[in-house]
């Protein structure tokens, strides 16, 4: 089912992101104050919103989780963490790079936007860990299904907050409020390149799903194998794991 | 070379360094994927080769009791 149009969908991710990329190096203008190096943030910034995305998006899987006790909203939240963590690496480090590149600094504890995001993927690096800890599985999705939506929530709260807090170095560009508000022929690259990296999340999040589902389907198989050969422990319970066990 | 290296703006190898962070973790992301899928195939060959060793020898038993019968009485 997550398999279908998979390959479509890695195709359109390919082109607008190249397209994307393409448009900020030859067409967007090189920035007054930063130079070239604000190229960066046609990457950093499309991820760092895909990533807080997927994190809220995780935590309204979470949500119906809970509703529904269906697991496969379990897995659905649990991919969709899994794939914003990785994002959230790019982010820091490709952010670590541009701070170094415009300020001259790794990373600035004065500002509010770099700390928040710190903090955020921090508190979701502790998801997987604590998913490990429960087996059993029921209990397990029902404690994450609550760890998502608490951090999810915290996701929206913290970027208001953030907002309203007084920025120290880091420019607030997609508001008029602080004069930061960006040239069209910056927005259009910017979209493209939102737009993509939405793609390369749907695309990422629907291959872990189909591989976590067919995996499933495969360890069913070989425990019903193995119970008709006459192991008596092939019916037992499955072997530990972060991650959610779904045959569907 | 010279030439070519002069015309790059300043920082473009932090602009390089950036873009090649998010290409190198779509690349090991997807390394990874092709891995676990290559062993999940591995997997899935072994289960065939196993249920197809099993419907054998429910469809055929006897000719396996056999020879152990004879090598008993020998």
């Amino acid at each position: 089912m997550y398999s279908s149009k998979l390959r479509s969908l890695s195709l359109a991710t390919a082109a607008v992101l190249t397209g994307a990329f393409v448009l900020a190096a030859f067409y967007a203008p090189i920035e007054a104050d930063q130079g070239f190096s604000q190229k960066i943030f046609y990457v950093h910034v499309p991820m760092a919103i895909v990533a807080l995305g997927g994190f809220v998006f995780g935590g309204i899987e979470a949500v119906r989780y809970l509703r529904t006790r269906d697991p496969r909203h379990d897995m659905r939240s649990y991919v969709a963490i899994h794939m914003s963590v990785i994002l959230g690496v790019g982010v820091l480090v490709t952010g670590s790079i541009w701070a170094r590149a415009s300020w001259n600094v790794w990373f600035e504890w004065r500002e509010p936007t770099l700390v928040s995001f710190l903090i955020i993927f921090l508190l979701y690096c502790t998801y997987q860990p604590l998913r490990f800890s429960i087996v059993d599985p029921e209990r397990q999705a029902r404690y994450a299904s609550v760890f998502a939506i608490t951090a999810g929530a915290f996701v929206p709260l913290n970027f208001m907050a953030v907002r309203l807090a007084d920025p120290f170095i880091h420019p607030r560009i997609l508001n008029n409020t602080t004069g930061g508000a960006l040239p069209v022929e910056m927005k259009i690259p910017f979209y493209i390149a939102l737009v993509g990296m939405t793609l390369l999340f749907v695309t990422l999040w629907k291959l872990e799903m189909t591989h976590k589902l067919a995996r499933g389907r495969v360890r069913s198989l070989q425990r019903r194998v193995d119970a008709a050969a006459g192991d008596r422990d092939a019916l037992g319970p499955a072997p530990r794991s972060a991650a959610p066990q779904v045959i569907a | 070379m010279t030439t070519l290296a002069a015309n790059f703006p300043d920082n473009s190898g932090y602009v390089v360094a950036a873009y090649l962070v998010f290409f190198a973790l779509l690349v090991i992301y997807l390394a990874i994927t092709a891995f676990r899928l290559v062993r999940l195939e591995r997997r899935l060959t072994d289960l065939t080769q196993q249920l197809d060793a099993n419907e054998q020898l429910a469809a055929d038993p006897a000719p396996s009791a056999e020879p152990v019968r004879e090598e008993a009485s020998a």
